[in-house]
């Protein structure tokens, strides 16, 4: 690394969160007609830290007896939901969304424990806007009428959902608020790596009162995701993952009645314009990819930057990346996690080492690894051309590739140059060129000055490849109601 | 041993977040259906509604700026602060409206639901109210709700409770600050209903409340150049029109009164009656047709 770099002034002191907030049960059941119950065949799976490879917990494995016993407890609790008046409906969610902020300091330890994110995010982005999207959909439950889908809107029944390890509380959230909202009982299956705080909502959920089985929480992998969304009975498939996964399900739920929305890979491009203001397009840049380790579906994975300031904004961005800290994801100072799992970790690691393969040059910040967990440094790619793996394959880490462009046409060619269109950035001081830009951008949010903002209100969801639907906002009711 | 004597409360107006007694020094006595003496309710003067107006103006910047989101948690505070004080007001609204302890229940639980459905739609409106309009040209255009600034809201004489929340929850959910005149006759759930506001995270000043004589305090009200909008809900006919001309002195926003079933749904009029809408135009600017092929 090049001595200028170096600016780490000094070192900060240890400033761990304490874990004593947070009570983890050595071992935890399935959530099925609102009890804790073992698998049929009586499989677990140990779920650890990735920051440390510790057992955290060790949990039901769901499977398709499971599943089917999960679909028939939401079915059974469907007549009654759904025939109960929206402001009732309204008033559990109310009590739900209170109950996360009351315990949002443990469940955000929690999530950083299981997911290796830094507390930093957990506590201030995570958990905040958990509670946020229940607080809004519980608003709709009683309005549906005003909603823009009909006078009287009807739910769809049983919803089977399937959610990624990225943000697994708010992609619960995601899924849920709406769902519960307008009167649907769901059958939810979080990641394998990431099942705790999924059933540390189950608990929420009887602290609500909740009526049992409205909400069926069935940690497990692929295959109960697999017989979750096959499943006759279900009725609306909700899939945030893999666009592999996602064009599967698109296959299987073929000729069924079953209403699907998918939220999928991205390879978001973030364009930088020459009068952007560079120390601001900087840090949006850093948040863009580095947010989360990069394992974001919405992620600025690409950095589209103006040729004549090219040289300036990567001496900027490597200058920022060489003050990160990377480390302990429970120390409040920590900016960069752990990777989320060692199969997460090799898929990295070899999208990077085809990058280099192709010729793209790789630039890291020199810091140190721990020496257990999974761990990747932030890195760079220079010299990238879009025929490149890492300018078009979604890697789901740490790892900006750099392209450069000219003119705006040529920015927004190379930013639509992509199987996904989830996320875009703009960077410019020019507001008529953030509107002509964004206007020509096939992607389903655009940042303007700004990334990775989100809101309750906000629809969220990509073009192409990235999946359909949207969640969030007005919008979001659509997914779950019979219109 | 003797029955224990029982503590009365004094009945104070509540203005910018305190509990003052009226600057005039004048009461006025409250009676149940029945002309059972009740309480002394503060008889409000002119001074002390210009006063409220002053509180609410002052309050109107921050809680315009706070969040949707944030108004939203605030009004639903108010509601599990009620659920709290339940047994209180189910005694005061029997009271007051001769009611069955049982009926008066049921009068106070739809009351606490109305700031529940009022809370969901702090940050719902905007996307009803508003919304990007296709013009036939390169701009943007997008037309968003605001709120109108200090709302007069003269409360319905006889729903004490339930028709006075209905009408003042739409009015600060979507970010107004209110001057009430609470039910001439029957004051006291109002007077009530100011404590459970001081002490829901609402701030001082957002909501102000008044008793006394509605015919006495509403005209400076109605004519007062720094009111915005006036719900002339609780007004009858005569004052109505007087009302009502007064406003149109600094055109004022006028809700006119209605016949109104206040358990029935409530719709959106009330939360839209107090809005602006605001259009703000951006050129686009051009790219060509490039881009747009993908």
């Amino acid at each position: 690394m090049p001595k200028e770099f170096n600016t780490a002034a000094f070192e900060y002191a240890p400033a761990p969160e304490s874990r004593s907030v947070v009570d983890i049960a050595p071992s935890y059941g399935l959530f099925i007609d609102g009890e804790f119950v073992e698998a049929a065949d009586g499989k677990v799976f140990k779920t650890v830290s990735p920051s440390t490879e510790e057992v955290l917990s060790e949990v039901a494995q769901a499977g398709a007896a499971d599943v089917d016993r999960a679909v028939k407890a939401a079915r059974r609790a469907f007549e009654k939901w759904s025939a109960l008046p929206g402001s009732e409906r309204a008033k559990y969610l109310f009590r739900i969304a209170r109950i996360i902020q009351e315990r949002s300091r443990e469940l955000a330890v929690l999530e950083t424990l299981d997911n290796g994110k830094p507390i930093k995010e957990t506590r201030d982005a995570d958990l905040p806007l958990v509670a946020a999207h229940f607080f809004y959909y519980a608003g709709w439950a009683d309005k549906l009428s005003h909603a823009g889908y009909g006078s009287d809107p009807k739910p769809l029944g049983v919803a089977g959902q399937v959610i990624p390890w990225n943000f697994p509380l708010l992609m619960l959230a995601w899924k849920i608020a709406p769902a519960l909202a307008t009167g649907n009982t769901v059958v939810l299956k979080p990641a394998e790596t990431t099942p705790l705080s999924a059933l540390f909502f189950a608990d929420i959920c009887r602290q609500a009162g909740l009526p049992k089985g409205v909400v069926n929480i069935l940690p497990g992998y692929g295959d109960a995701g697999a017989a979750l969304t096959e499943h006759p009975d279900v009725n609306k498939v909700a899939f945030t993952g893999s666009t592999a996964v996602g064009k599967a399900i698109a296959r299987q739920v073929a000729g069924t009645h079953k209403k699907v929305t998918l939220e999928l890979g991205g390879k978001g491009a973030n364009i930088v314009f020459d009068d952007a203001p560079i120390d601001q397009a900087v840090e949006g840049i850093v948040t863009g990819i580095f947010f989360n380790q990069g394992q974001v579906c919405c992620a600025g994975s690409r950095l589209l930057v103006q040729e004549s300031i090219q040289d300036e904004v990567l001496d900027a961005l490597k200058r920022r990346l060489s003050t990160l800290r990377l480390g302990d994801p429970l120390d409040k100072n920590t900016d960069i996690g752990a990777i989320n799992s060692a199969e997460q970790l090799a898929r990295i690691t070899a999208l990077a080492e085809t990058g280099e393969a192709e010729g793209a040059e790789r630039w890291s910040p020199e810091c140190e690894l721990p020496t257990s967990g999974y761990w990747f440094r932030p890195t760079l790619f220079t010299g990238v051309t879009q025929a490149h793996t890492v300018a078009r394959d979604e890697i789901f880490g740490p790892v900006l590739s750099v392209l450069s462009f000219r003119t705006p046409e040529e920015a927004v060619a190379k930013a639509n140059n992509s199987q996904y269109g989830l996320s875009a950035g703009i960077w410019t001081e020019k507001g008529s060129r953030i509107l002509a830009v964004a206007g020509k951008l096939r992607a389903g949010v655009v940042w303007a000055n700004t990334f990775n903002k989100f809101d309750p209100t906000s629809p969220f969801g990509g073009y192409k490849e990235s999946g359909y639907g949207r969640e969030g906002g007005r919008h979001g009711l659509e997914a779950y109601l019979d219109v | 041993m003797s029955e224990r004597l029982s503590v009365f409360k004094t009945y104070k107006l509540y203005v910018g977040g305190k509990f003052p007694r009226s600057e005039s020094g004048r009461v006025y006595e409250v009676t149940d259906s029945k002309s059972n003496w009740l309480a002394n309710a503060p008889l409000s003067s002119r001074k002390d509604a210009r006063d409220a107006v002053v509180a609410a103006r002052k309050a109107f910047g921050g809680w315009s700026n706070a969040t949707a989101y944030n108004r939203g948690q605030i009004l639903y505070r108010i509601a599990e602060m009620l659920e709290g004080r339940k047994d209180q007001f189910v005694r005061e609204v029997s009271e007051a409206e001769g009611l069955s302890k049982s009926k008066a229940a049921v009068v106070v639980d739809a009351a606490i639901d109305r700031w529940v459905w009022y809370a969901g739609w702090t940050d719902k409106i905007a996307q009803l109210a508003g919304g990007a309009n296709p013009v036939a040209g390169p701009f943007f255009n997008l037309s968003t709700p605001e709120p109108t600034g200090v709302v007069t809201v003269v409360a319905p004489q006889e729903s004490s409770f339930l028709g006075l929340i209905s009408v003042i929850a739409p009015v600060i959910a979507t970010g107004n600050t209110a001057v009430v005149v609470a039910s001439e006759k029957s004051p006291l759930p109002a007077l009530s209903l100011g404590e459970v506001l001081a002490t829901s995270d609402l701030p001082g000043g957002v909501v102000n409340i008044l008793s006394g004589k509605t015919a006495e305090i509403t005209p400076s009200l109605a004519s007062h150049q720094d009111v915005n909008a006036i719900d002339l809900t609780g007004a009858d006919t005569d004052l109505a029109r007087d009302l009502e001309i007064a406003a149109a002195d600094n055109l004022k926003r006028v809700y006119r009164p209605r016949p109104v079933d206040f358990t029935a749904d409530p719709g959106t009029h009330r939360l839209t009656a107090f809005l602006e809408t605001k259009t703000v135009w951006h050129p686009t600017g051009s790219l060509g047709a490039s881009g747009s092929s993908y």
